[in-house]
């Protein structure tokens, strides 16, 4: 079930994510490629305010987009509606928001600091 | 003149408040003949109680639209032999509406989702005031031209696997009347119009598969409008949030 604002949050959501997912992915085929290794890796991105910035942005987008993409599924195809509807949204948001802060942490912060 | 003893099986839904059957007809295979006249053959000379609708055979009134083998059509229009797979004809009542009775549906929820979807004409003029004055080549009279010949047949709104899963959406033929209204310079109801279409029934919920388009017989493209409603609709949004 989308609604005007529901689906231009799922719309803004995926034009951040596009531009990420892209450099996301080149900085890994580099680094898998014998270009960093981890340690390498950490060093720069633990206490850097722009890899936290790069991530952090991608967690937020990722937690929106994707629970209002499950939400629509979970409507259309189990017939979740109501508060049961509203109830799996922030769920599937806190949770998918939950585990990519904690990477970013350990990427960003754990054993750094910013 | 075919030969009057050929004849041919038709499967028909047939359902009275119970839980409805496909039940089969014997009728003539004549060489040129549409659905609508096998089930009306059947209703005339094997089984008056059964019903359907129609109104005036030629494709205009959008009274006849069934399941034929699976797909939603206007039966006038349809000939028996452009449809039938493997000898096979079967006629059911339109999907994602309920039955009244064998083949007619209750029309009742496509047409009140018009009225939600604000579908509807907002005068902004008296009989005293002048004709407003569109031009043919006006962009917005060019595409409410290319929405307009919607004749309400529903066959859109059976083709619609939204519709099948979503009971709240309008469907494509609600959306696609409120985008011709939309270009509509004459209307006064844009505000009310926007808002409905961009609630929760409205047109963000069109997945683009365009099964409308596939099956709407007066080859309309639904699809392109609610595309034009979701960006009338952005667009509103950040008018309104300057």
């Amino acid at each position: 079930m989308l609604n005007l604002h529901l689906y231009m949050l799922q719309r803004l959501t995926a034009l951040i994510m596009a531009p990420l997912v892209i450099g996301h992915i080149a900085v890994m085929i580099y680094a898998v490629q014998g270009g960093l290794t981890v340690d390498e890796i950490l060093a720069r991105t633990q206490g850097s305010v722009a890899w936290f910035l790069f991530y952090g942005s991608f967690v937020v987008a990722v937690s929106i987009h994707g629970a209002i993409g499950l939400r629509v599924i979970s409507f259309e195809w189990f017939g979740l509606k109501g508060r049961a509807l509203q109830l799996f949204s922030w769920t599937v948001f806190a949770l998918l928001f939950g585990l990519g802060a904690k990477a970013v942490y350990a990427v960003t912060f754990a054993g750094g600091g910013l | 003149m075919a030969d009057k003893t050929q004849t041919m099986t038709v499967s028909i839904w047939r359902e009275d408040g119970d839980d409805g059957r496909f039940e089969k007809y014997e009728v003539p295979a004549r060489e040129n003949q549409t659905v609508l006249d096998v089930v009306a053959y059947v209703q005339q000379h094997i089984d008056p109680t059964l019903s359907y609708r129609f109104a005036c055979r030629v494709g205009m009134c959008g009274s006849c639209a069934m399941m034929v083998n699976g797909s939603p059509r206007w039966t006038c229009r349809t000939h028996v032999s452009k449809v039938v797979a493997d000898d096979r004809l079967e006629v059911a009542p339109l999907r994602n509406l309920p039955v009244i009775k064998d083949l007619a549906t209750d029309m009742d929820p496509f047409f009140e989702k018009w009225v939600a979807a604000e579908a509807v004409f907002h005068p902004s003029k008296t009989r005293h005031d002048p004709m407003a004055a569109i031009t043919p080549d006006d962009p917005m009279r060019i595409a409410a031209s290319e929405a307009i010949e919607c004749i309400n047949c529903a066959v859109c709104y059976a083709a619609c696997d939204v519709v099948e899963s979503n009971p709240d959406y309008f469907g494509p033929a609600a959306l696609n009347r409120s985008w011709s209204l939309v270009n509509d310079i004459r209307d006064d109801g844009q505000d009310v119009r926007l808002d409905a279409i961009g609630s929760n029934g409205g047109c963000h919920n069109c997945h683009s598969q365009q099964g409308c388009v596939q099956y709407c017989p007066n080859e309309l493209n639904p699809t392109l409008s609610i595309a034009g409603l979701k960006r009338e609709t952005t667009k509103a949004l950040f008018r309104r949030s300057r």
